[in-house]
């Protein structure tokens, strides 16, 4: 290390953060090169706002897919979020440390699990049976949702976890001192002190089950329509991209990009809420 | 993206291990219905020529026209009806051809359909099996992505077709297969190569989807797989065409589902 010197390592090291950094750039760079100007050409209006997508008669709507991905996204946020945020009171608050310290990494694995298998899983498993109890295909909307909802629990379990635990413990025994229960304290105080990161941790789930497309591609059955109701096939904008980019050249291939910059916009704009929402708990501590 | 990254390593490696051996590398890509079959067409053709290298890559007939185009590989593999206009530049050789089976639940009462009927079934005309004699439910169509080259020979076949919005998309032959078999409502295309015991192919108007009626021509949902390259195939890229259209090859290909051209 005495060859580079202080200065030197400083460098080095600056080097190679800034190489991560520009990989994200170029991702960006190469994504909107490649999408914008077919916004321009085809119309932002009718690109966003039609629902005709049939790439073979050059019709480039993805109001359907947008309308998709919002409906998966919050049909997880209503299975995610509420069972997720209240594990993570219950592990942060009513168990003891012990218990939580093999009940959290174990909810952490399900992250790591490929989502390929969530979306083998829904397949065989969840589809029959939303086919046999509600009728329709199956691969729909909600099997898309319950896979998601299970996926992003990980992220809202962990992190709102970590903003519980970062309330300080004089603020529960000044509440306790006070002669409240134990749940008043939680939902009077400690929810309250640790709400941003709570949020933070939904907004992120919220960017996951977006961004989420290899499972989504297996269990929602991908028909470019509005959907009516939970039960009906749908197509997010993942999957839009992923299914068709084998195949696309031409506007085909250009739309597919587009459809990746709105994608980007929608999760760089998630990604800033919940860093903002963050920062904010910081402060308060 | 993924996909392309994946290419873009695979490519790299190639390059690399391409450049330390003086081995001369024939590259195909394209087709994923004809690529299981390239990959152990190739093998074989190994196994006898070790000083040449073939590399078989998928991302579908329109990956495999750009490809050829580009010189990203000597060897596109396109499974078309009829060659898009990019192609015109390009020499084909037809090496094979393959049916496209429309399948249904083993369980599915019906058994034929006239080619009006599969029409209208995958426009969403009728959309009760028992209109074409299977049981009182909701007809399922499953259908591939727009640009899939099964989905275009099919479409152009049948003629005529709108596919209906609710149609459940799946974006290779092997997961339409899943579907059809997890789904007693549901009907679907694939090609003849990859049918097995999980599903049930239909007769199209009263012709069973065999190797022999497809031989014969009496099964009219069949579509030739083309090899497209840059100019007369020449060299090594020659030898190994003329090894894929050899008899003991031909014959290979029609044991494993796929129809020889001869």
């Amino acid at each position: 290390m005495k060859l580079l010197g202080e200065k030197g390592v400083e460098r080095l090291l600056s080097v190679v953060a800034f190489s991560a950094i520009s990989a994200l750039g170029l991702i960006a760079v190469f994504i909107f090169i490649e999408g914008l100007p077919f916004l321009f050409k085809y119309g932002i209006k009718d690109f966003l706002l039609s629902s005709d997508w049939r790439p073979d008669a050059g019709k480039f709507g993805i109001y359907p897919m947008i309308a998709a991905s919002f409906w998966v996204m919050l049909g997880a946020m209503l299975i995610g979020a509420p069972l997720g945020i209240a594990g993570a009171i219950f592990l942060a608050e009513f168990v003891p440390k012990t218990v939580m310290n093999i009940i959290k990494p174990a909810i952490e694995l399900l992250a790591a699990i490929p989502s390929v298998i969530y979306g083998f899983i829904g397949v065989v498993v969840l589809a029959p049976v939303i086919r046999d109890l509600f009728g329709g295909p199956g691969l729909s909307l909600l099997a898309g949702a319950i896979i998601l909802g299970i996926m992003i629990m990980p992220t809202v379990i962990s992190i709102s976890i970590d903003s519980l635990l970062a309330v300080p413990v004089s603020f529960r025994e000044g509440s306790l001192a006070l002669g409240a229960t134990k749940w008043q304290t939680v939902h009077m105080l400690t929810t309250k002190a640790a709400k941003s990161g709570i949020v933070a941790s939904i907004i992120l789930g919220m960017g996951r089950a977006i961004g989420e497309t290899m499972a989504v591609i297996m269990v929602t059955g991908n028909s470019v329509m509005i959907p009516h109701s939970p039960l009906e096939s749908v197509r997010t904008l993942t999957a839009n991209i992923a299914l068709e980019m084998s195949y696309a050249i031409g506007m085909h291939r250009e739309a597919l990009f587009a459809t990746g910059v709105v994608l980007f916009i929608v999760i760089i704009i998630l990604n800033s809420i919940a860093s903002v929402a963050i920062r904010k708990k910081v402060i308060v501590k | 993206m993924k996909k392309y990254f994946i290419l873009f390593g695979f490519m790299t490696a190639v390059l690399f291990f391409g450049c330390g051996k003086a081995k001369v590398s024939v590259t195909l890509a394209g087709s994923t219905a004809f690529q299981p079959f390239a990959e152990k067409i190739a093998e074989k053709y190994m196994a006898s020529n070790p000083n040449i290298t073939v590399t078989v890559q998928g991302g579908g007939s329109a990956v495999g026209i750009q490809s050829a185009n580009s010189g990203a590989a000597q060897i596109g593999m396109a499974d078309l009806v009829k060659l898009p206009d990019e192609a015109k530049s390009l020499t084909s050789t037809v090496v094979a051809q393959d049916g496209i089976a429309i399948i249904v639940h083993p369980k599915n009462k019906a058994v034929n359909l006239s080619i009006e009927q599969l029409r209208a079934v995958f426009n969403g005309k009728i959309q009760n099996w028992k209109e074409i004699g299977g049981s009182d439910a909701p007809i399922t169509v499953v259908s591939r992505e727009a640009g899939s080259g099964t989905r275009s020979s099919f479409e152009k076949i049948v003629t005529g077709i709108t596919l209906v919005n609710n149609a459940v998309i799946q974006n290779s032959n092997g997961t339409i297969r899943e579907t059809i078999a997890n789904d007693e409502n549901s009907i679907g295309y694939i090609s003849h190569g990859i049918l097995n015991d999980k599903v049930k192919a239909l007769m199209i108007d009263s012709v069973e989807c065999t190797t022999e009626s497809i031989i014969a021509k009496k099964y009219n949902l069949v579509r030739p797989i083309f090899l497209l390259t840059k100019g007369a195939p020449e060299g090594e890229v020659k030898n190994f065409i003329d090894y894929i259209l050899s008899d003991e090859i031909q014959a290979m290909i029609k044991k494993d589902g796929l129809l020889p051209v001869k």
